[in-house]
């Protein structure tokens, strides 16, 4: 087994008949933190998305396994009831809902019961705080006319309200100031100590906030490369031509 | 009840029906007569009883709508309804003294505990005539008029004739003139010149027996500064036949005075729903329709302003709920006869499992009416490929001053919008019901707070039917 909190076998996917993932391994232990770098179109996004049960990717070939549970088996909301939690590159607006009922629901949802009003007031208060978001968040509606730096803080803000066990982040990092980056980073650095993350992303400057364990380098579908943060700040310098497959 | 109307009905949560209370009934069917006894039985002056007549002889020479739903308005068995049924001696001031079958339906409904809670004055209509009512002595005090449409004539002929069918005269369609023919029960109400009502008054109304038909009539005149607002609830049982609810609102609202009309119509699936709603603005007065259509089987219903004094502004906020087995057709209308009058339309709909939902909308600027603006916003929201919605609008402006927009979208929910919400441990109803809450909350936003949760919680089990 080797006791991974995470997973991946020999994954194969395809969305509308194009395969995107061809043969993808990849194990992380609970408390762990990994990188996947790679270009546009190495399939990174697409390998979240399947995790998380995307119904637009099919899984042809291989396994992934969750907690020791066959995720494929289980729909998108069972995922996330088991403390699976994704932040999206580009999280959907949900007009007219207003983020503090939806994180209130989604913490209710996740949870199995709806948290005490008191208590969830504080324990959103202090996330909010870590993250320098104002109150006025609350009121507006989820993602609805947000800027790109505001989606991802409330990205955050939910994955540290509903204390996942394994968080995949999809480029997180990218568009974001230098101050919207340490607030993410320092959300993702006060995630439970026994929580996995994947970190998805194009460059190194996250990954000198959030000191990955692993760093994985992805082309066409396939896991490549696979070493410590060194590894990432060799793709910051020289790039991925190195590792590219000779023509 | 069949299995097609059990589905059809979905979680339908007033579909109960007590047994059927009856002090008198009349025997099935229209005639003169029929009009005339229930003029008689009410002992009504001589002028209500001719309108009735004339309203009747129209409504039988009236050829039925070719638009709408023509094929399910033929369907309608006249000759099959109940047109007056009295289910309690009188209508009484205290709920200890309302029937108890009848007082538990509105237990049920939870009509008492409101009242007590945050309303100002209720009516409370069971079949064809108010079985309760109750006013705050301070908004008596301050000279409001409110009671029940019967003793409204019965304590008020004057104010009464002066302003009935003046707004919706019988003739305007044929179930306005059914309406006038036959009407029972509704409110009257009048608020003095500068009394602003600041609780919400409600009016409940609730169809119990079989093949009822009910006729409300509705007659709400804000003199000069005034302001109220108006909240009325229906529900009716879910019977394998049907019944009929053809109702009449007239609102006048004086110089400078305001009228706030909101409506949660939630009839059950086998309820025809044809309903006159229609307001007049004097000048710098301000008409508001909020207006939601969740239940019925069929809808028709538009409300309406005529802006007719200078600087007066219409408010129209609705939205249409279709779903198995039903035809929302509903929308508004707004006339600017006026110059520098101002309105606002907001219509939003969503059609599932092969509900139907129609916009149907006309915005006409007379050409006297200088420098008027007007904002209409219609979406449409599909939750399957078997349902429909279609937007009729019209557009007549005689003043080429005015300042128009209009907007129109279809949308479905998005495949990306259901994931995101289910990654965040929504099951797929649920989250389909955070979409469809959403999509309505301007519409929710403008209620009493304990409707607008109510209406959410509908929703949100009306989604738990959608998923297969």
């Amino acid at each position: 087994m080797g006791g991974g909190l995470l997973d991946v076998k020999g994954l194969h996917a395809t969305v509308e008949e194009t395969e995107i993932l061809r043969g993808l391994d990849l194990q992380i232990k609970a408390g762990e933190v990994h990188a996947i770098m790679g270009l546009n179109g190495a399939g990174k996004s697409t390998l979240a998305s399947v995790i998380m049960g995307h119904p637009a990717y099919a899984i042809t070939a291989g396994s992934i396994h969750y907690d020791g549970e066959d995720l494929t088996e289980m729909e998108v909301h069972e995922r996330a009831r088991a403390g699976l939690f994704m932040s999206f590159q580009y999280p959907s607006s949900i007009p007219g809902v207003q983020v503090g009922t939806f994180l209130r629901k989604s913490v209710a949802a996740v949870r199995g019961e709806a948290p005490k009003a008191r208590e969830f007031r504080k324990e959103l208060q202090a996330a909010m705080e870590v993250l320098g978001m104002d109150r006025s968040f609350l009121g507006r509606y989820v993602n609805d006319g947000f800027s790109g730096g505001e989606k991802k803080r409330l990205e955050i803000l939910q994955m540290l309200l509903l204390q996942p066990k394994m968080a995949l982040l999809d480029e997180t990092d990218s568009g974001l100031d230098i101050d919207a980056l340490k607030a993410v980073a320092e959300g993702i650095n006060s995630l439970s100590e026994e929580s996995g993350v994947l970190l998805i992303t194009h460059y190194n400057r996250l990954l000198e906030l959030v000191v990955p364990d692993v760093v994985h380098v992805m082309i066409d579908g396939r896991i490549v490369q696979s070493g410590g943060p060194e590894l990432a700040q060799r793709l910051e310098a020289d790039g991925y031509e190195w590792l590219m497959p000779v023509a | 009840m069949s299995d097609e109307a059990r589905d059809a009905v979905g979680e339908y949560r007033y579909g109960f029906h007590d047994p059927e209370v009856a002090t008198i009934r009349f025997d099935k069917g229209l005639s003169e007569q029929v009009v005339r006894d229930i003029s008689a039985l009410k002992d009504e002056p001589e002028w209500m009883t001719e309108l009735r007549v004339k309203a009747y002889h129209h409504f039988m020479e009236r050829p039925m709508p070719d638009w709408g739903n023509e094929a399910l308005l033929n369907s309608i068995d006249f000759d099959a309804v109940t047109y007056f049924l009295r289910s309690s001696e009188g209508t009484e001031g205290n709920w200890d003294d309302v029937p108890d079958d009848i007082k538990r339906t509105f237990d049920r409904l939870g009509i008492p505990d409101a009242e007590q809670k945050w309303l100002g004055g209720v009516t409370a209509q069971y079949e064809s005539e108010a079985v309760y009512h109750s006013i705050r002595e301070d908004l008596e005090e301050q000279g409001v008029l409110f009671f029940d449409m019967d003793s409204g004539l019965r304590e008020h002929p004057e104010l009464v004739k002066r302003f009935f069918n003046t707004v919706v005269p019988y003739t305007d369609n044929k179930f306005s003139a059914l309406n006038t023919a036959v009407w029972s029960g509704g409110s009257f109400i009048y608020v003095p010149k500068g009394v602003h009502v600041e609780m919400p008054v409600q009016a409940y109304f609730r169809i119990n027996a079989k093949n009822m038909g009910q006729f409300e009539r509705t007659l709400i005149v804000a003199d000069e500064g005034s302001s109220i607002h108006y909240v009325e609830g229906c529900t009716a049982p879910t019977y394998s036949t049907d019944s009929l609810h053809s109702a009449v609102v007239e609102l006048v609202a004086m110089d400078g005075a305001k009228i706030r009309y909101s409506t949660i119509q939630n009839w059950s699936s086998n309820v025809y729903n044809l309903v006159t709603k229609r307001g007049i603005a004097h000048a710098n007065a301000t008409v508001e329709w909020v207006d939601g259509n969740i239940g019925s089987k069929l809808t028709m219903k538009y409300p309406a302003v005529l802006l007719k004094g200078e600087g007066a502004h219409a408010e129209i906020i609705s939205v249409a709920y279709a779903g198995e087995g039903q035809h929302q057709d509903a929308g508004s209308k707004v006339h600017h006869l006026a110059p520098n009058t101002t309105s606002n339309i907001l219509s939003k709909s969503i059609s599932k499992n092969g509900g139907r939902s129609t916009y149907r909308g006309m915005l006409q600027v007379r050409p006297k009416a200088e420098g008027c603006r007007s904002k209409v916003v219609c979406d449409a929201l599909m939750l399957d490929a078997d349902s429909r919605s279609d937007t009729y609008p019209t557009m007549e402006v005689g003043n080429a001053s005015a300042d128009l927009e209009h907007e129109a979208s279809v949308s479905k929910i998005a495949g990306d919008q259901l994931f995101y919400l289910m990654s965040r441990g929504h099951s797929e109803a649920e989250a389909m019901g955070l979409i469809v809450n959403g999509f309505f909350e301007p519409f929710t936003r403008e209620l009493p707070m304990e409707y607008a949760s109510e209406l959410n919680k509908l929703l949100e089990i009306e989604m738990e039917g959608a998923i297969g």
